[in-house]
């Protein structure tokens, strides 16, 4: 019973299959060689660029492949960085960076690390009991000084779905763009980067049925081609001499060197795989088995799920703790029982701080999990309780 | 059952009963060790005085694997000169190296062999090590001061 999707998700046979098909037939590197080979390796890559436009309805100059989600939002980080004296992404002492205490180590430690380079100040939405953010101080929090607001769209440990509208209004009406880390709802329901107003997007397609050492940074054009590159090298330029370089336009700007071509393919086929699925129904499958699984959790004596304990604004991720047991020895009693789960502090080291807690144990599900899934997982929470004594 | 050669009776004792889980007001030597994949965080005091470890006391936040090989490297070392002391964490050092091929020598590590089956679960080795680094860390420290 494989209850780990949060942390990474399991591979469909198409996946591996676009992978293994671009290696034995359009094996080349892109946008370089006068050849047919690399024509079809560049029109491979390319197609997935476009797959992945689709996917979030995002126009084709967009989409940014990159090694993962990490390296999409540290790219973002270090650009703005990067940025010359009076460009609106430039940061200096005074301004704000806008996070809030659920995220994910990838989305704080760039932003914590850019503010101390800046001199920027880091600020955060609270999270209060119940696992949602409190949203009360956004006019104070959200003030004119901030110049960006990165939020995650779905914390991976408590499940939380944040509600971005307010934040997104906010954060616009002062000129602030706002980054979504998008690494635990795109996987799982339908994003609309136009619906939603956001200004940068990120998320791997490791989580979302696809290989690991790919991910995407969307961005709105019109930022990216203002933007400074974080990586520098081949295939990015626009022309180059001994002293100088002219950056390409997006999204080549931000690609510098032979990409992970066989990885893209594979991404496409995963975000193939799942509009096949359709990710409404994905979304439902998911809803339906976590309120069978809520259920079932509240249920239980002396197991807390730590997050929201209703249905409403929440993904499918369930942390719990059980009282007088270690998550580190829940899971492994659990994995005993052929039941895999994540254990720790899920890199949101803060928010466990915040909670008071040493970590959760977290189980997460995905479009292959069923209720049979959460009736091991259950069934193997009492053995635990039955083996420490507790 | 295999979960049986991980938590074994005298650790799941050690864990629900530690042993000298109370920092000293005084000591030779402090070290604050985290585990960072899991969060298992230690503080440790140590007091060495002539060569000797007097007393050894510690508190923090862990699993009972984390938690019963602190409470035992704890009880073990105290009374024990520097030399032997260090020489008993290499011990336990090779015993959690073993992949399960040793079962460890009770007359050097007492309880500590208790804690030989972890070897076989290569996610919790560090678990293991936790108190018994934090200790050898806080031993080379005081020999310094």
């Amino acid at each position: 019973m494989y209850l780990d999707s949060g942390a990474t998700s399991q591979k469909p046979r198409q996946v591996l299959d676009a992978e293994r098909n671009f290696y034995e037939h359009s094996n080349a590197a892109v946008h370089r060689g006068a050849h047919l080979l690399a024509e079809e390796a560049s029109i491979a890559y390319e197609g997935a660029r476009q797959v992945l436009a689709d996917f979030l309805n995002a126009e084709l100059d967009e989409v940014i492949f990159t090694k993962s989600a990490t390296e999409s939002i540290n790219a973002l980080a270090y650009s703005f960085g990067n940025s010359a004296n009076g460009s609106r992404f430039a940061l200096k002492p005074g301004d704000r960076i806008v996070v809030s205490e659920i995220e994910h180590h990838a989305n704080l430690i760039p932003w914590q690390q850019l503010a101390k380079r800046t001199g920027a100040e880091l600020v955060w939405f609270s999270v209060d009991s119940e696992g949602r953010l409190d949203l009360s101080n956004l006019e104070e929090l959200i003030n004119p000084s901030t110049k960006i607001v990165a939020i995650t769209h779905q914390s991976n440990v408590l499940g939380t779905i944040v509600p971005i509208k307010d934040i997104v209004s906010r954060a616009h009406s002062v000129g602030a763009v706002v980054v979504l880390d998008a690494c635990q709802s795109a996987p799982h329901f339908a994003i609309d980067v136009k619906a939603l107003e956001i200004d940068f997007l990120a998320f791997s397609a490791h989580k979302a049925l696809g290989p690991t050492g790919i991910g995407i940074l969307w961005g709105r054009s019109e930022f990216l081609n203002s933007m400074e590159p974080f990586l520098t090298g081949g295939s990015m330029i626009e022309s180059v001499t001994m002293t100088e370089a002219k950056w390409a336009a997006s999204p080549k700007r931000f690609e510098a060197g032979v990409p992970n071509m066989a990885q893209a393919v594979g991404f496409a086929a995963a975000i193939n795989y799942l509009n096949e699925l359709g990710m409404d129904n994905v979304a439902k499958h998911e809803q339906d088995l976590t309120a069978y699984a809520l259920k079932k959790f509240l249920q239980l004596d002396k197991v807390e799920v730590i997050g929201p304990k209703n249905n409403i604004d929440r993904g499918s991720v369930i942390s719990f703790t059980i009282e007088g047991i270690h998550p580190h020895d829940v899971g492994q009693v659990l994995d005993q029982y052929g039941v895999a789960v994540r254990t720790g502090h899920h890199c949101a080291w803060p928010l466990m701080r915040k909670l008071g807690l040493v970590g959760t144990t977290r189980a997460s599900f995905y479009v292959y999990n069923d209720e049979a899934d959460v009736d091991a997982l259950i069934d193997s929470i009492l053995e635990a309780q039955k083996y420490f004594k507790v | 059952m295999e979960l049986d050669s991980l938590y074994q009776e005298v650790i799941l004792d050690h864990y629900k009963h530690p042993l000298n889980k109370k920092l000293s007001p005084t000591f030779t030597a402090q070290v604050h060790h985290v585990n960072p994949s899991c969060g298992d965080e230690i503080t440790l005091n140590v007091n060495i005085t002539d060569g000797i470890v007097t007393n050894v006391s510690w508190e923090g936040v862990g699993c009972s694997i984390s938690q019963a090989s602190t409470s035992i490297a704890s009880d073990l070392m105290t009374g024990k000169n520097l030399e032997e002391a260090l020489k008993i964490v290499e011990s336990f050092s090779d015993l959690m190296s073993s992949k399960g091929t040793m079962a460890g020598n009770e007359d050097v590590l007492e309880d500590g062999v208790a804690l030989a089956g972890v070897s076989k679960f290569p996610a919790r080795i560090k678990c293991a090590l936790l108190g018994w680094m934090a200790f050898k860390d806080a031993a080379i420290q005081s020999s310094k001061n």
